[in-house]
């Protein structure tokens, strides 16, 4: 069964240009796609329209084979979560538990039931120690991880992050990519991060570059890079890594494209060192 | 950063803390009514010595919850001085057109004062030792029984919880956004009314506009997270009534009804019968 | 403008249970004509820093006055003054004139689109040069003011100035923002996060614009920054906060040789410097500036040497 699925979906906010056009696109039990594409390219739109937040101007859209719409809102927002970009503007309440509880309680679990899905939410998002605080003291990253545990404690199978990085510092974006990866490997949920720093694709399984509303690449990260010319034509900028990958070609040095640090500077070692010593 | 702390909640570990908070709204009530009672300055002195019981026990200083009163002071003033100016008496030591200062209007504008000393300190009371989301439980458990005839007391709190939540964000907004057109030239200290209004748009239109994005996407994350108004939801915070706070409701109920007691027999001393 | 800290500490909330030391004995110069970076976790004290430096934070008067302060205790010195000088401008004493200094000091805060007001981008932009001019400016002098700081930021006043700032796109919406602060042509610039929420695109062009600023109007421009590689590529100097303290106050290329300490302090190093450390580890010694340009140049040339 795919997790989610796009057949054929048209959306637009009013009269203008189509905010997402003709749309197929599809997202396997398991997997982790990334979802690029500069601001404004429709990737939100994405998101809002596979949680039932928008409805769509025309096409069909099922998440885990139950197609969204009015009649199934509850039953998709279970196990369809999203995590939206601004940290200050998700939580309900003021204490961590709290507002981790908030969708437990709206599905009416038991208490203790209730109980156990905040210690398991907030141990997956390494959490646990700020139980109790406040939550307009703590950084943007730990807001975010706050927010990532809200949607966990409904026990989803499939997450969406829509652009929740993009607000924070990198240490923030790191907290929130290493708790998304683990969900992934461990928890064995469906994610789709949605973002604008192609660093963070390389996590993925699989990335798609959206642009004016349509899907116009597709591909392993790795081959998503290696495309410099082709993502800058999608307002794109190549990351740090790939720009150095690519200057270091053009001065001689035969390396690869590649995202990784360590292997980079064993090709370079390679490549510079071998007659030298 | 620069920590926005809001209300009066005066963060330390005690008794009145601990309490229940509707067991602290309760009582705060039935102390109002205390003081309604008091007729003389007896009446007074003994709701006095009950409000010094709780914050001796509260551990919050007295100092910093009689600066509770300074929020009130003009309205305190305005009190007395209309009743000790417009009140005649039998004992008239000056009097002047309507105006008129009397012996018994200065003593019924000086027991007014007291009264409204005590009921701002007790309140204030209450604020410094719960917290706004336990306050909040609190009314939401008292107004329980209102569910019985239709009115959504879970929704107001689940309204009362957010707002209570969105005041720091707002209020560092607020902050920030004022301090951005500070640095544009703009200032609203300073200057006569007309300018100090015109100072107050470039603060208010952006936190409107922000007020309702971030309403806009709190509803979304709630929609998300399966918020439907019509649903039957549970709650995992229960207010539970612990030993202490049966030890406090009869330590509470005792001093507040031998105060009452008081009161009642001094109003029958002091009406001629 | 020279901006002068010494000895420069801060407190929020003094005296009550919510206390936060935001700064603790800053000591920190910054140059004129320096593009100075500084650096630091949230609560390092570094917004706290920055917003001293056009008023909008202030000296406590008293502490000055307090008699105590200068007398030295038995066999230790006196607690050394505070110093806080932007120019000439001594903001440590009260006779200040606040309002001269913010229009020679211009600060854009984090995300600054969010504090558009106006119905016109026009009026927007002019809102700042109208609290600032000692007269009443005419249409003419204040629409080629506006006109000027929405060409640098690189905006075309025929298209944008009647539009309202609401209908922009985000990118534009903080050019415009930008320019609301600029339009009186401060000498020192100072921004919070200057490239925030951005994409990477959006990132690029807004730095590109600030050195523009940097060349053409504003003589000394102050960027607070998380992203270590901005800095390493842009800054002539950047200051590390911690704690409320300045650990370091460095060129980035001696600041991101320190790699062991950075981390040690929680903080990241950006990219370039993370492979200069993974190719010592294997032997090779790149002494570059940290900006990708000099870093693919540097190994360029040293394959060149060994060939």
């Amino acid at each position: 069964m795919k997790a989610l699925e796009f057949r054929n979906v048209s959306f637009s906010y009013g009269k203008d240009a189509f905010a997402i056009r003709n749309l197929n696109f599809s997202v396997e039990e398991g997997e982790f796609v990334a979802v690029l594409g500069h601001n404004g390219s429709g990737k939100s739109t994405l998101a809002r329209l596979s949680d039932g937040l928008l409805e769509a101007d025309g096409g069909e859209i099922f998440a885990l084979g139950m197609p969204v719409e009015q009649k199934n809102l509850y039953e998709v927002r279970k196990n369809v979560g999203i995590v939206f970009q601004n940290p200050d503007n998700q939580a309900v309440a003021s204490i961590v538990e709290d507002d981790v509880a908030f969708g437990a309680e709206n599905v009416g679990l038991p208490r203790e039931e209730i109980g156990k899905r905040i210690d398991f939410a907030l141990k997956a998002v390494g959490m646990e120690t700020h139980r109790h605080a406040t939550i307009s003291r703590l950084s943007g990253g730990q807001k975010q991880r706050v927010a990532i545990a809200g949607v966990l404690a409904l026990k989803p199978k499939v997450m969406i992050l829509d652009e929740s990085t993009a607000m924070l510092d990198p240490r923030g974006r790191r907290e929130i990519t290493d708790v998304v990866l683990r969900l992934n490997k461990e928890e064995h949920i469906t994610v789709v991060l949605i973002t604008h720093f192609l660093e963070e694709a390389l996590l993925a399984d699989r990335a798609v570059v959206m642009n004016k509303g349509e899907i116009v690449m597709e591909g392993t990260p790795a081959d998503i890079f290696s495309r410099h010319e082709e993502l800058l034509t999608y307002n794109l900028a190549l990351p740090r890594i790939g720009q150095i990958c690519k200057g270091l070609r053009e001065g001689g040095i035969p390396v690869g494209d590649t995202l990784d640090v360590e292997k980079l500077a064993e090709e370079i070692a390679q490549c510079v060192s071998s007659r030298s010593i | 950063m620069k920590d926005v702390s809001f209300g009066q909640y005066y963060p330390v570990k005690s008794f009145v803390h601990n309490m229940d908070p509707r067991l602290k709204l309760l009582f705060l009530i039935a102390y109002i009514v205390a003081i309604f009672l008091a007729r003389n300055f007896y009446g007074l002195a003994a709701c006095l010595v009950v409000l010094l019981l709780a914050i001796a026990f509260s551990r919050v200083p007295i100092l910093k919850v009689l600066r509770a009163i300074r929020g009130v002071l003009f309205l305190v003033l305005f009190t007395a001085v209309i009743n000790a100016f417009f009140r005649t008496g039998e004992t008239v030591y000056w009097q002047y057109g309507i105006l008129c200062v009397s012996k018994e209007g200065i003593v019924f504008s000086a027991f007014l004062v007291c009264r409204l000393i005590l009921l701002v300190t007790c309140s204030s009371m209450l604020t410094y030792t719960t917290t706004p989301v336990s306050l909040t439980d609190g009314i939401e458990s008292l107004l329980k029984p209102l569910t019985w005839i239709k009115i959504p007391v879970h929704i107001l709190a689940d309204v009362m919880s957010i707002a209570l939540r969105m005041i720091p964000v707002l209020m560092e907004e607020t902050e920030r956004i004022r301090s951005a057109q500070k640095a544009r030239g703009g200032d609203i200290e300073g200057g006569g009314l007309i300018k100090k209004i015109r100072a107050v748009v470039p603060i208010l239109v952006p936190l409107i506009l922000s007020a309702f994005r971030r309403a806009d996407e709190l509803g979304d994350a709630m929609d998300a997270r399966c918020y439907m108004a019509s649903k039957k939801r549970t709650k995992y915070k229960k207010l539970r009534f612990t030993w202490r706070d049966l030890i406090g409701f009869f330590v509470g109920a005792a001093l507040i009804t031998g105060v009452v007691l008081f009161n009642v027999y001094e109003a029958f001393l002091w009406l001629p019968v | 403008m020279r901006i002068v800290a010494e000895h420069l500490s801060y407190t929020y909330n003094p005296k009550s249970p919510f206390a936060v030391k935001a700064l603790d004995d800053v000591t920190l110069t910054i140059e004129e004509g320096e593009f100075f970076g500084i650096i630091g976790h949230t609560g390092s004290g570094k917004s706290t820093f920055v917003q001293h430096l056009n008023g909008l934070i202030r000296l406590p008067a008293s502490k000055k006055r307090r008699p105590k302060r200068p007398k030295a205790k038995k066999g230790r010195p006196a607690p050394p003054a505070t110093v806080l000088t932007v120019g000439e401008f001594d903001l440590s004493s009260k006779k200040t004139d606040f309002r001269a200094l913010r229009k020679r000091v211009g600060m854009v805060f984090q995300y600054p689109e969010y504090q558009l007001f106006a119905e016109t981008v026009k009026e927007d932009v002019a809102y700042g040069l109208k609290n600032f001019s000692d007269k009443k400016l005419t249409p003419a002098e204040t629409e080629a003011a506006v006109r000027a700081a929405l060409e640098i930021v690189g905006l075309d006043y025929g298209e944008v100035a009647e539009k309202s700032p609401f209908d922009l796109s985000g990118g534009q919406k903080r050019r415009v923002a930008i320019a609301g602060v600029i339009v009186t042509k401060p000498e020192v610039l100072i921004l919070d996060e200057p490239a925030a929420g951005l994409d990477p695109l959006g990132k690029r062009e807004v730095m590109e614009l600030l050195h523009r600023l940097h060349r053409e109007w504003c003589k000394t421009v102050v960027i607070v920054s998380h992203d270590m590689d901005e800095i390493a590529e842009n800054c002539t100097r950047a200051a590390v906060f911690s704690e409320g303290r300045v650990v370091y106050a460095l060129p980035p290329a001696s600041l991101f040789k320190m790699t062991d300490e950075l981390l040690a302090l929680g903080l990241d190093i950006p990219l370039t410097a993370k492979l200069c450390a993974a190719l010592k580890e294997r032997g090779i010694e790149v002494d570059c500036d940290f900006t990708v340009e000099d870093l693919i140049r540097k190994v360029v040339a040293l394959k060149g040497e060994n060939a």
